[in-house]
């Protein structure tokens, strides 16, 4: 490793612990529980657009299925709360599981299908699985089902300022991975892929190795953003947590961000759900979805790189402007 | 409780369903199937021509003839929208593939969410003399609203394999999906024809808008369960093929009904898309597939 490498690394690192200590004196110093509360659904985006880029960005594979793999999150951790009344962090330890079970599924069938039809499929497995729940008595059937907080543990106050600090170590555990499956081989293997699939394979790429194990990661870190969303609302029902609004957003937020740099899904989050949380608030919940469509189409049109594209051009600009 | 008075009553009614979702799916055979645009907006321009047929409703006009009123504004329509794509992806070349996905699904939420702005989240429905009236036939009651969207259907299907076969344009349609470079080399334009073709299949959507809501109560978020009913039909067809998509409507729709009157509707939004994601794994390049 350079010594550039290392100090970048070195900076990543204290930017995170920085990150949590923010978050965490956050949740000591301030009284107004709103905060938290909208503060948590942005983190919870941070994670879900940084997981949707892991397979979306790098890999070049679309997959319209964010919300299946948030909604079995959701249900893995209502499962849990009714058959074993287990705590939050297993919840959401065994939702990764599962969801990194469902991306290797996921995975498998990019074997056959790509572009607009492996999109299509990750819709179909969307709707089953939002149907499998439906007809499932046990986790509450169509009608949803309330769930009880357990009391919070101290320093905590408020349960909602604990799910915000969980939230803020999830949100640096996905960028983490994303930026280390960026930066390592596994990154150049999936940008390969994008690239010419069948050229990357002929040159040696392990081509399907790679892609499950881009879908696992995706798939994992997305399941266990969906987990403490049960504990959050205190309920849950198929039609909310399968929503296909998630599907949008996380690829949104993606593709308006950049999706060559881990900071591009990280920037398109919040960006987009500060301003989603914003016009929730003050106007309605409908406008904020057409925003979001229409930045997403705004953005694919003008600026394609997104964000970080744009950014780039600015930067260039200003250096050839200054000799 | 199985009984064959019930599983013949399926399979009449889900094969007059079938042909509705023929008609509803044609124009993506065209648009997705023969042009190669990953027209994922499909559905809800769709449920967009319904609310169309609705509104013009309210001017006692009947729904077919609304839809037939539609079918211009609906082919300028489709012609921006390729162009659009066209300008902004095809042209790009290379990874097309995601932005221009995206570009459609963007598309589809911008539509949904434009018509529940527009109209609101209530069911709507259409009035004309065929509907709420059913007739019998083989000793089975079929809603007259079906017979009326599967004689249409019927009637659409045949009217595009002959116009797709033996016109000119239609025949130049299937050229450019065939061999786009070869055509440029017979000095022919293959742009604009996909442009063309690409009108030609959204007009086709708002005739099938128009019997859907004929079929039953439309609401903006109806999109989604004709995005599996849709790409259903369109990859079992086998990309482009016409007679196909008849074929695979009357399948999907037989599935659905079977399905329906054994286990009950909860379970019939998955029932397409199980049916695509089978087709997918097991035959990808459909029942007729090139």
């Amino acid at each position: 490793m350079t010594m550039q490498g290392l100090g970048q690394r070195i900076g990543f690192w204290i930017g995170a612990a920085a990150f949590i200590a923010l978050a965490f004196a956050m949740a000591l110093v301030i009284r107004n529980e709103y905060v938290f509360f909208a503060g948590f659904v942005i983190l919870q985006f941070i994670v879900l657009a940084t997981a949707w880029n892991i397979l979306g960005g790098y890999a070049g594979y679309v997959n319209f299925g964010t919300s299946a793999f948030f909604g079995v999150g959701v249900y893995t951790a209502v499962f849990l709360l009714k058959a074993v009344d287990a705590p939050l962090w297993i919840q959401i330890l065994v939702a990764a599981i599962v969801g990194a079970a469902l991306g290797l599924g996921v995975g498998l069938l990019t074997l056959r299908l790509r572009g607009i039809f492996f999109s299509i499929a990750t819709v179909a497995i969307t709707i089953i699985a939002e149907t499998l729940i439906t007809n499932w008595k046990f986790v509450g059937g169509a009608t949803g089902v309330q769930l009880l907080r357990p009391p919070v543990t101290p320093p905590f106050d408020s349960y909602i300022k604990m799910l915000f600090v969980i939230a803020a170590v999830m949100v640096v555990i996905a960028v983490a991975l994303a930026r280390h499956v960026q930066n390592s081989g596994i990154g150049r293997g999936l940008r390969a892929i994008r690239d010419d699939e069948i050229a990357a394979e002929c040159s040696g790429v392990p081509t399907l190795n790679l892609k499950l194990v881009a879908c696992a990661l995706s798939g994992a870190l997305m399941c266990a953003a969906g987990a403490p969303s049960a504990m959050y609302l205190q309920f849950a029902d198929p039609v909310s947590a399968f929503n296909l609004n998630y599907s949008v957003s996380a690829l949104a937020m993606s593709l308006i961000g950049g999706t060559s740099h881990w900071i591009g899904p990280v920037l398109g989050a919040i960006l987009l759900a500060t301003t989603q949380q914003l016009l929730t608030v003050t106007i309605s919940s409908e406008v904020n979805v057409l925003v979001l469509g229409v930045m997403l189409v705004l953005f694919v049109v003008v600026a394609p790189e997104g964000i970080i594209g744009l950014v780039r051009r600015v930067w260039r600009l200003v250096r050839r402007g200054t000799p | 409780m199985f009984s064959w008075e019930l599983l013949v009553d399926a399979i009449v009614l889900g094969a007059m369903v079938g042909c509705f979702y023929a008609a509803v799916s044609i124009g993506l055979s065209i648009s997705f199937g023969l042009l190669d645009v990953p027209n994922v907006a499909h559905p809800a321009l769709l449920v967009l021509a319904a609310y169309g047929a609705w509104l013009l409703g309210d001017f006692d006009i009947d729904p077919i003839v609304a839809g037939l009123l539609l079918m211009p504004v609906f082919f300028v329509l489709g012609v921006l929208l390729y162009r659009t794509y066209h300008e902004t992806f095809e042209k790009r070349g290379s990874e097309a593939g995601v932005r221009g996905l995206a570009f459609f699904f963007g598309m589809a939420f911008i539509i949904e969410v434009g018509i529940i702005m527009a109209f609101g989240v209530d069911q709507r429905t259409v009035q004309a003399f065929y509907i709420g009236k059913s007739i019998e036939i083989l000793d089975v009651r079929i809603p007259m609203r079906m017979v009326v969207a599967f004689a249409m259907a019927l009637l659409l299907s045949l009217a595009l394999t002959f116009y797709l076969s033996k016109t000119f344009l239609g025949r130049a349609i299937r050229a450019v999906a065939q061999d786009e470079g070869a055509l440029r080399l017979m000095g022919a334009d293959p742009v604009a024809i996909k442009q063309w073709a690409f009108g030609i299949a959204t007009a086709v959507v708002a005739l099938a808008g128009a019997l859907l809501i004929i079929v039953q109560p439309v609401e903006p978020t109806l999109d989604r369960a004709y995005i599996g009913r849709t790409f259903c039909v369109v990859v079992m067809a086998g990309l482009g093929s016409m007679s196909g998509t008849l074929l695979a409507g009357v399948i999907l729709g037989v599935a659905e009904t079977i399905v329906l009157t054994m286990f009950g509707a909860s379970w019939a939004p998955a029932i397409s898309f199980t049916l695509l994601l089978v087709v997918l794994g097991v035959r990808p390049q459909g029942l007729f597939g090139r």
